[in-house]
């Protein structure tokens, strides 16, 4: 049998065996962990550098999001590492070399109260203020852009009004880690899969000076974190604590359908964001659990509360069925903002936090920490996301602010 | 779902219950004495335990009490259910829901 089974394609990267010994290990080889190494080798120099990942390559939250890019967030500080990200993943298939289906479909945020309007009229102020394309649409415009969202005001919440950015859309999540993946290894980082890290190494300053691997110790002139749901399982290792609570957060995907589905819808007020992927499911978005949990699924009650918010929306997806619910572990904030930068243990650096939105944020995840960790200090856009807002109460508020309940 | 045994209305549908976090954790004895970095580790901070975990939990749509439970963050195994304002129990004696009467 074997004989008869074609020739594997060719691995788009290596698998090596872990050096003793790296400039940079960075924990997690999801899609922030892998922009990092990328960023790291090709704006910094930094080649020396090997990703560390417990399971598969990019099998956690990067395999579970609802691969929505947008940019449209309230805060400034928020806006502008978004923005950065959407300018990027505008550039990468092309420097990638890798067509990842990045598709700029579109968002429309619906508005269903006179709350909803005052936010969203806000908002899309705000982005236009900041560089960032918005605008706002009324039922009928809404309905010119996306005929199948029921706008009619007889539903138990009518759809008042809605903000745009046409600039937001979807990518293909496996293809843009695996394109990250490629290019980093052909940099020579090494992506070193199967590989848990069990502890870390200190010097006698306390200093982190490497980590201790299911694959044996490596050593690391600097540890960048990249663990999302797991960040608090790592840290805990050495005393770090850190103001970040697990969630299991849930998504699902209908059987492929036709296309119906031009862009992206996504509803604060009823809960609920969904796509058509090309291939024709719909994918849409649930609400987390509000319990801690780091078991990948959730509560099938959220996934009931999610349909019935989709199904008054869009009455067309009455007779599609679901073909797979999933969940991923979200580690959220008290500001549903990110935590990057250093960290009061030396040479050790997270980047966690991003909740239930770290997939639009890749590459500028990526390229920040990377920044962050080559020099040490916070890049101009990471700033405002350090750690020490909690101490100085600096919050970046996303909390209601960035267009999507969290 | 989650099934919990509220101590004093029994066994109900997680959709009766609010969710309140980390169980035990006091207001400091002293605010005054805190420096920026304590106050704000007690307002930002809470344990996220891979396994056991004491947490608060409301009965919303029921008696409306607050209560406490351990439960494991991964099997969401419930050890222990007890009052506000009792210790965790030990390891040692974590019958299932041993308040009810």
């Amino acid at each position: 049998m074997p004989d008869q089974l074609p020739e594997h394609p060719d691995w788009l990267w290596r698998t090596p065996d872990p050096k003793p010994s790296y400039d940079v290990v960075v924990v997690g080889a999801g899609g922030h962990g892998l922009a990092t190494a990328y960023y790291l080798a090709r704006n910094h120099g930094i080649s020396n550098v090997a990703v560390l990942e417990r399971g598969w390559l990019a099998g956690g939250n990067m395999a579970r999001n609802t691969t929505i890019i947008r940019s449209n967030y309230l805060c400034e500080e928020s806006a502008a590492i978004y923005e950065h990200a959407l300018k990027l993943w505008e550039g990468l298939p092309q420097e990638l070399e890798y067509d990842f289906l990045f598709s700029q479909r579109g968002v429309l945020n619906l508005a269903h109260t006179l709350q909803d309007v005052r936010e969203g009229m806000r908002r899309v102020g705000a982005n236009r203020l900041g560089g960032v394309d918005a605008e706002w649409l009324d039922p009928d415009e809404v309905r010119a852009f996306c005929p199948i969202v029921n706008t009619s005001p007889d539903v138990r919440y009518p759809v008042l009004g809605a903000t745009l950015q046409p600039r937001a859309g979807i990518a293909k999540h496996d293809h843009v880690a695996w394109a990250l993946a490629r290019a980093a290894d052909a940099h020579g980082v090494d992506l070193i899969q199967n590989c848990e890290v069990t502890g870390f190494v200190r010097d006698s300053d306390g200093a982190v000076v490497g980590v201790e691997t299911t694959r044996g110790r490596i050593a690391a002139g600097r540890v960048a974190l990249a663990a999302a749901g797991h960040t608090s399982t790592l840290t805990d290792l050495l005393g770090l604590r850190l103001p970040i609570q697990s969630h299991p957060l849930q998504a699902l995907v209908s059987e492929l359908l036709e296309p119906v589905h031009p862009t992206v819808v996504m509803s604060n007020h009823v809960h609920v964001y969904v796509s058509q992927a090309h291939k024709g499911e719909l994918v849409m978005g649930a609400g987390i659990d509000s319990y801690n949990g780091y078991g990948q699924r959730g509560s099938f009650h959220q996934i009931e509360h999610q349909m019935a918010a989709a199904l008054e929306l869009f009455p067309i997806f009455a007779r599609a069925h679901v073909l797979r619910t999933w969940g991923g572990i979200v580690d959220v904030t008290p500001d549903a903002s990110p935590i990057i930068g250093p960290t009061p243990v030396e040479n050790l650096y997270v980047n966690c936090g991003w909740g239930t939105g770290g997939f639009k944020a890749t590459p500028a995840s990526g390229w920040v920490y990377a920044d962050t960790i080559a020099h040490g200090r916070p890049h101009p856009l990471a700033a405002p996301f350090a750690l020490e807002r909690f101490t100085t109460g600096a919050l970046i508020d996303e909390h209601g602010a960035a267009a999507v309940a969290h | 779902m989650l099934l919990i045994a509220c101590p004093w209305c029994g066994e109900r549908d997680e959709t009766e219950f609010h969710y309140g976090g980390q169980a035990h954790v006091a207001y400091p004895a002293d605010p005054e004495a805190l420096t920026d970095v304590e106050w704000g580790a007690y307002l930002f901070v809470r344990d996220n335990p891979k396994g056991d975990f004491a947490e608060r939990w409301v009965h919303t749509a029921g008696c409306r009490r607050w209560f406490n439970v351990v439960r494991h963050t991964v099997t969401h195994d419930i050890s222990a259910v007890y009052p506000a304002g009792q210790p965790r129990p030990s390891q040692e004696s974590r019958p299932q829901n041993e308040v009810t009467a």
